[in-house]
Formats: structure tokens, C-alpha cells, sequence
């Protein structure tokens, strides 16, 4: 946007002991309570959890759209070196849309339905720049046609009701790319989508991201999906970072029990036949967190030494983990 | 229509006898007989409805008994004090209404919103004639702010008698404009409350936001028009209600429209007026619902028809 900020030279997005709290009437719900991770120009990171990890409410705080009753509550969102904790809501408006751009899960929802698709994108435009209306609906044409959208003219002209699901996330992913963002949340873009969409979904955004050097961060709960997208990888359990790495380590070399039994349960082709292992028991209640490791209860390796918290280990290349027994790294599953 | 027409004539014919009202006592029977006979009144039942639906048919919906004159003129001649009435009613229901139940909408939790919806509770609870009564004790008798009744001085504008254009007309107007929209203004309130409560947790909302669209636009246009369905619904619905209700607030202020002249022809068993009035207020409702399905397919893309591909 300004000279300065094309100039930073260190990461898009530094997240820093992050902590977002929901105070409801039962008591605070620590949604995300220390999560840290760094992503650079044009790196792809996977924020992997099972629901009420706290991913979304991470992807959520970075674009300043915590509704009460929650609240960012401690740490520090670094975008390009400014840390955006306790900024104005003028200043988040200018940076969201134009500098962060996000993408949601349910595209049948994301679109507004009584508007059509050019308006939806020109305004997006215009909360930006001034340009004139032909302009910014033949950059919305461009961003149309970015997106593998066919004959983006006439889609344009159309209302959200008369698109598939896969293409309104297209739209969707065009509207989060108009003003060329420094970085993209994507909050499980294809978990609603059709596999196949799903596949071509993810080709597209990362093709995206290498052209015009993007960061970007992807919210899933499908190993699968991350580990032919994503650079490196923040593995997530009930408000934190349980484990992170790039994704050939974590993947081929998982040391945390949850990561493990994780990536267990993905059915693939060399396990046919057999059960699939599954983590027992479910994520723990954010309102009342057990002290100590929150895994403890469902961990195979828990004992009385994972009653006090383990802190997060971190060893080269990125590599950090939080366990006290954690596997070693050629034993893995 | 026909349906309903066969039911008001009915109606209407098992009431009473409007002969022992429009003869005076001292008539003999000679006299009685003629009369009855005049009017058509001695034929069957059937007889009776059949030729009113064949007159009625080219247009004709009969005399009145009281002014002998065409009935439907004179409801025609009352009808435009009823719409400006019944209109400047909506306008305020609009005008006040939307606002208020947005701001409700939007902080549901704060203070003026909750003296917003309690207000609201008593704009459709308390019955119009004693709001009425009693607005007219308070500006007109107590503090000689407003006039009680009547319709005060009115302007020819395309041939039609408004009183909005002039100072009296519309100091007239006021009082039985406000009162006759209360009910629906509340309405309005509420509906336009519970809409945006629904829509500004929606995603598309968040999603807005995330564009980094402002806050007033995100409000005006992406919320409004969300809300604007059902609100016309129940608004297109209750203008025809406001025609049709405008006859107690016409009673409570005198004003001189479709209402009042209703109210003086059951009293005086005018039938044809009676059943000329039934009959134009059911062509209102048909007419509006009407209106509100092709204002539907403006605020609605998804109601709209396909076009058909090639």
C-alpha cells in the first residue's frame, strides 16, 4: 500500500503468543491461548486442528473480526512489522480486503444473495481505491477469469443463487485477490466443496500465490489437503500450537502424540483393509481446561509428568513441538 | 371475488330491513308498499343478488338508498381523504419504523434499544380509538397544538382534494396519521429488528467486512436489503388493512373518507353502499397483493423468473 510497506524485508505475518478469549456468562472460553507462527512472502502455511482448536478463531483475530463477547486478549499480530493488537477499527478497515483478504468455509453463505456478483466486487474495489466504475469492474472481470472462472462478462451480471457452490468460492478467492493482498486467510475453503473442485480449488490458489508471491494461510482439518499445498505446517490442539515444522518433517515425521494419532486416522492406500486408528475421547472443554497438557486425557503416552504444562521445544529449521514424551523423530508412525 | 360478493350481499340482507328505517312511521301501508317495491325489495333473495351481480358487472354497483345517487361514486368521492390518510400513515410507519428497529437490531443488548422495543410493545397493544381519544386530549384540548376533526383546508392537485399541501390541512392531518400508524410503525419495528438480528450474524456480513467495506455501507446495503422481504410483505398487507381500519380512526377524528361513510351507512342499512364499499376495499387487497409480488421480484433476484437459456 505505502512505500514503506512494499520495502518491509522480513515476514508478511508475525503471530506471537496470541490469545483470544470468549467471555461468556460461564466464564472464559480460551479459544486460542498462545498460538505463535510466522509466515513469509509467498509461503503457504497449514493450520491443521479438529473442530474447537481454536484455527478459526486464529485465522478470525489476524482479520480483526472477533465479535464480542470475544476479545484478543494477549500477544502480538505482526503484519509486515506493525503489530496490529489493539489497532483502531479505522486501521483494520483500510488493511482488511486490500492487504489481508480472507476467504470462508461456506461459500453458499459468504456471498451476499440479493446482490449481484459485479456489485459485490466493485464495492470491494471502492473501499479501497478510487477508481472509476469501468475500471474496477474490468479489474473484476481479470480477477473473474484469474480464478478459472469461464466466460467472467456474463458471470458477473449474475446473482450469487444462480452459481454452484465451487464456483461462488471461486468468486469468492477473486474478491480476496482484487487488491493484490500481502496475505490471504483461507478458513477451510473446500471443506465444502466436491472433491474434485476441492483439487482444483487448491491447484489454483497455490499457482496464485506463487505468481504475485501471496502469503498465505490455509485452515483445514484435512491433513490430506495441507500436505500438497502448504510449505510448512502449525498443527493445533485446544488453543495451541502443539506442533509445527515444515510439512515434509511434520508429516513423515510427527513427534506429538496428537500429530501422530492425526495422521493415523487418514485413510490411505497402503492401510486397506485395516481399521482405521482413531484418537479416543474428544477435545477437551475450553472452558474448563484440565491443567497440564490438554491432550493428557486421550494421549496414549500421558502420565503424571504431563500434569504441569510442557513447553514448546523448538529445535532447527522451524521445528517446535509441545510434549513432554514425544516420539522420536525416526521411530514415527 | 364472486365468492365474496355473494358472501357480503348475504351478509348484508339478513342485518335488517332497511325499510322500517328509510319510511317514516306515519306512512301507511300504500305508501310502504311502493316504496319496497321502488327499491326492489319485494323480489327473492336470488332474484335480488343476480341483478345486482349483473349490474355490478357493467360497473353499476347500485344506488345508494339514503342519497340516491351511485353508490360506488359516492365511495369514489370519499376515497381519496382515505388513501392520503391511510398513505401518510405507511410513510410514517416507514420513516420511523425501519430506523428505529435497525438501531434495535444492531445493539440489541444497549438501553435505547430496549425503551425502543417496550414502546413498541404499547404501539400495537393499546386499541387505536383510545390512543386517539386521548391524543386528542392532550394537543388539541389540553395544549391547542393541533385541531380535534375534520380535514382542514385542502389544494386541487390533478383533481384530487389533499390536504397535505397546505399548513391547515397537514396540522389536520397529523393527528389521525400518527394515530392510525402506530400499530403498524411497531410492527414495522419489530419485523425490521428481528431481520437484521438474523442477517448481521450471517456470513456474508463477516465476509463484507472482511472486503473492508464500511460500516454504513455494510448497514444501508447489504443488511437493508436483506431485510426489505419481509418487510414489504407484511407492510403491502397492512396497507389494505390501514384502508380498511382507517373507519375507527376516521370515527375518533371525523375525517371525512371511505371509513366514516361506512360506519353512517350500516347505521342507516344502506345496503348497496355498504356492499359497493366491501366490494372496492377486497379489489384494494387483491391490487396490493399484486404489487407486493412484483416488488418481490425486485428485491429478490432468487423470486425472479429465469431467463431461459438458449
Amino acid at each position: 500500500m505505502t512505500a514503506a510497506g512494499t520495502s518491509y524485508a522480513g515476514p508478511t505475518l508475525e503471530v506471537e503468543d496470541l490469545q483470544t478469549h470468549f467471555f461468556t456468562k460461564a466464564g472464559a472460553v480460551k479459544a486460542v491461548n498462545g498460538v505463535s507462527f510466522t509466515v513469509a512472502p509467498g509461503e503457504v502455511i497449514g493450520l491443521v486442528g479438529e473442530s474447537g482448536s481454536g484455527k478459526t478463531v486464529t485465522g478470525l483475530s489476524i482479520m480483526g473480526l472477533v465479535d464480542e463477547p470475544g476479545r484478543i486478549v494477549g500477544g502480538a499480530i505482526r503484519f509486515k512489522g506493525e503489530n496490529l493488537v489493539g489497532a483502531s477499527e479505522d486501521r483494520w478497515q483500510k488493511l482488511r480486503g486490500d492487504r489481508i483478504a480472507m476467504i470462508f468455509q461456506d461459500p453458499m453463505m459468504t456471498l451476499n444473495p440479493v446482490l449481484r456478483i459485479d456489485t459485490q466486487m466493485v464495492e470491494a474495489i471502492h473501499a479501497h481505491r478510487q477508481v472509476d466504475k469501468a475500471t474496477a469492474r474490468a479489474e473484476a472481470r481479470d480477477a473473474l477469469g484469474l480464478v478459472g472462472i469461464p466466460a467472467p462478462e456474463e458471470r458477473l451480471k449474475t446473482y450469487p443463487h444462480q452459481l454452484s457452490g465451487g464456483m461462488r468460492q471461486r468468486v469468492a478467492i477473486a474478491i480476496a485477490l482484487l487488491n493484490k493482498p500481502d496475505l490471504i486467510v483461507a478458513d477451510e475453503p473446500t471443506t465444502a466443496l466436491d472433491v474434485t473442485i476441492q483439487a482444483q480449488i487448491i491447484y489454483e490458489a497455490q499457482q496464485l500465490c506463487r505468481r504475485f508471491g501471496t502469503a498465505l494461510i490455509w485452515i483445514t482439518h484435512d491433513l490430506a489437503v495441507v500436505a500438497g499445498l502448504a510449505d510448512h505446517i502449525a498443527v493445533m490442539y485446544a488453543g495451541r500450537v502443539v506442533e509445527a515444522g515444515t510439512i515434509d518433517d511434520v508429516i513423515d515425521r510427527p513427534r506429538h502424540p496428537y500429530t501422530v494419532g492425526l495422521l493415523g486416522s487418514v485413510p490411505s492406500a497402503n492401510k486397506r483393509g485395516q481399521r482405521l486408528n482413531q484418537i479416543p475421547g474428544m477435545a477437551p472443554n475450553l472452558l474448563r481446561l484440565p491443567p497440564g497438557c490438554a491432550f493428557k486425557d486421550r494421549c496414549p503416552r500421558g502420565d503424571d509428568l504431563c500434569l504441569t504444562e510442557p513447553t514448546l521445544q523448538s529445535q532447527p529449521n522451524g521445528r517446535a513441538f509441545r510434549c513432554h514424551h514425544p516420539h522420536e523423530p525416526e521411530g514415527a508412525a | 371475488m364472486l365468492f365474496m360478493s355473494f358472501l357480503v350481499f348475504s351478509g348484508v340482507y339478513v342485518i335488517g330491513d332497511p325499510v322500517d328505517i328509510l319510511i317514516s312511521d306515519e306512512a301507511d301501508a300504500e305508501d310502504r308498499q311502493r316504496a319496497i317495491e321502488g327499491l326492489g325489495l319485494d323480489k327473492p333473495f336470488h332474484i335480488q343478488y343476480l341483478t345486482f351481480l349483473g349490474r355490478a358487472l357493467q360497473g353499476d354497483l347500485g344506488d345508494s338508498f339514503i342519497f340516491e345517487e351511485p353508490a360506488l361514486g359516492l365511495i369514489l368521492e370519499r376515497m381519496p381523504a382515505t388513501l392520503e390518510l391511510a398513505l401518510s400513515a405507511l410513510l410514517i410507519a416507514i420513516v420511523i419504523g425501519i430506523p428505529l428497529g435497525m438501531w434495535a437490531g444492531m445493539r440489541p443488548e444497549s438501553k435505547s434499544a430496549r425503551v425502543i422495543m417496550t414502546g413498541s410493545i404499547l404501539g400495537f397493544s393499546l386499541p387505536t380509538f383510545w390512543v386517539g381519544i386521548m391524543m386528542m386530549m392532550l394537543f388539541a384540548v389540553q395544549l391547542r397544538w393541533l385541531p380535534s376533526t375534520g380535514r382542514g383546508d385542502t389544494v386541487d392537485l390533478l383533481g384530487i382534494d389533499v390536504s397535505f399541501l397546505t399548513l391547515d390541512g397537514l396540522s389536520h392531518l397529523a393527528m389521525p396519521a400518527i394515530n392510525l400508524a402506530l400499530f403498524n410503525l411497531a410492527l414495522v419495528l419489530r419485523l425490521t429488528r428481528a431481520g437484521v438480528k438474523e442477517v448481521v450474524h450471517q456470513d456474508f456480513i463477516k465476509f463484507a467486512r472482511a472486503k473492508g467495506v464500511g460500516r454504513r455501507r455494510i448497514v444501508l446495503v447489504h443488511i437493508l436489503k436483506n431485510i426489505m422481504i419481509p418487510v414489504v410483505t407484511v407492510l403491502g398487507l397492512e396497507f389494505g388493512g390501514l384502508v380498511a381500519f382507517s373507519i375507527v380512526t376516521e370515527t375518533v377524528f371525523a375525517w371525512p373518507g371511505m371509513g366514516k361513510l361506512l360506519i353512517e351507512s350500516i347505521g342507516l342499512l344502506d345496503r348497496p353502499v355498504i356492499v359497493a364499499y366491501l366490494t372496492i376495499i377486497l379489489l384494494f387487497f387483491v391490487i396490493i397483493n399484486l404489487v407486493v409480488d412484483v416488488l418481490y421480484s425486485i428485491l429478490d433476484p432468487r423470486v425472479r423468473l429465469q431467463e431461459v437459456k438458449s
